[in-house]
């Protein structure tokens, strides 16, 4: 167990006020199995649980791998379980946690060290057809920069996981494609942009793929960007019992309703 | 999954599931399950309750290949409170995986979008006053 240095010799930007106790998921590759360490970290009253991770891979334990980049839940890059739930590591916040708090990587997705995934094959779920990146409608009048043909931007899904690592389905099996990659075949269908949505619903009309989810929703409640991937899979299997797509309410949005916390 | 991503099983590392082992019991984990969360799970075991039941009352009506002692025999054991109560908690499975089945399968079918919550806890009060009644029922001479 790794005790915490004495307060006052802590620096760092916030005010530490107390310290916490981390149960934090390690794995490496070539370890027989995995196991947990503990360690003591201050922490302020604005630390989030990715400051934490950071105080220890900083003080403590340099090998402690952890994943991150923006900090302000744009990348998806630090999805986490936190006490058993699924949250970007940047916006859970430590006061909203236990005295002990266990970090551990998602669930579902194979683990390259600790808290690190291997996302490929979250990726290989997604339909080929499905377009990372598409022309911005925002930005049409803007000039990008020299070497730009010009501005693209994500979908609303960040790709950080937490759906797939809520759900629990896939949990039982590796070969249901998931929320992501359903809630992403579905946008398709609803705003096609030139898609063929009859193909994109045959690769959805299948027992892994749309039928097999089990509406627990967990995946719209993880997802913290207001993707809501169950109604967009409850909206794609509504076109499907129907027989073919149809002009349907779009699913309500992040954009409708502002992002989740 | 693409064919990518099966090749990909051979080289990963370990993967997390939820809950105490490995699939199938990953499905799960009680830590921060929403209602939803708690809704599948109860279904799947009130399923496998009733599956289990399935069987047992196949074995108990077995009992009459041994004649109208055997069978009698069961009886006096069948209307203890205890029994009663049993089949109490077989009406609890099937209300309830009847009810939530009715449930997923509206809004499961797109029929009925966006509802799931408020269909949920129709379902909740409709089962717990036909619970009630059927307790009523079934406990009545106890």
């Amino acid at each position: 167990m790794h005790t915490a240095e004495p307060i006052e010799k802590v620096e760092g930007p916030s005010k530490v006020t107390e310290i916490r106790r981390f149960r934090v998921f390690r794995y490496k590759r070539g370890d027989a199995e995995s196991h947990y360490d503990e360690f003591d970290v201050p922490v302020g009253p604005r630390a989030s649980v990715l400051d934490a991770l950071r105080w220890i891979e900083v003080h403590r334990d340099p090998t402690l791998a952890i994943r991150h980049s923006c900090f302000h839940a744009s990348c998806g890059t630090c999805g986490l379980r936190v006490n058993g739930r699924e949250g970007l590591g940047c916006v859970t916040f430590v006061r909203d946690l236990g005295t002990t708090i266990t970090v551990e990587p998602e669930a579902n997705i194979p683990i390259l060290a600790d808290l690190v995934l291997d996302m490929r094959e979250f990726y290989a779920r997604f339909p080929e057809q499905h377009p990372v990146m598409r022309a911005s409608e925002f930005l049409p009048r803007a000039v990008p920069p020299d070497g730009m043909d010009g501005y693209e931007r994500f979908e609303d899904c960040i790709e950080c996981g937490l759906c797939l690592s809520a759900c629990p389905i896939a949990a039982t099996t590796d070969e249901y494609v998931g929320p992501a990659a359903l809630a992403a075949a579905q946008r398709l269908v609803e705003e096609p942009r030139g898609a063929d949505t009859v193909d994109i619903l045959r690769w959805a009309d299948q027992p892994d793929a749309v039928w097999r989810c089990h509406a627990a929703f967990e995946c719209t409640e993880a997802c913290p960007a207001g993707v809501y991937p169950a109604e967009r899979i409850m909206d794609m299997r509504g076109v499907l019992v129907e027989g073919g797509p149809r002009r349907r309410a779009p699913v309500r949005t992040a954009a409708h309703e502002g992002a989740r916390p | 999954m693409n064919r990518d991503g099966r090749d990909l099983r051979a080289e990963r590392g370990p993967v997390l599931r939820k809950g105490v082992g490995v699939s199938p019991s990953g499905w799960f984990d009680p830590r921060g399950r929403t209602i939803g969360g708690w809704a599948f799970a109860v279904n799947r075991i009130t399923g496998l309750g009733l599956v289990f039941y399935l069987y047992l009352h196949l074995a108990v009506l077995s009992l009459l290949l041994g004649g109208a002692d055997a069978w009698n025999d069961f009886l006096r054991i069948a209307t203890t409170t205890v029994f009663l109560l049993l089949d109490v908690l077989l009406v609890f499975g099937l209300l309830y995986h009847g009810l939530n089945g009715v449930r997923v399968a509206l809004i499961g079918t797109g029929l009925v979008p966006g509802r799931e919550r408020a269909l949920f806890w129709a379902g909740t009060v409709i089962g717990t006053i036909a619970l009630i009644a059927a307790g009523l029922h079934i406990l009545g001479d106890a």
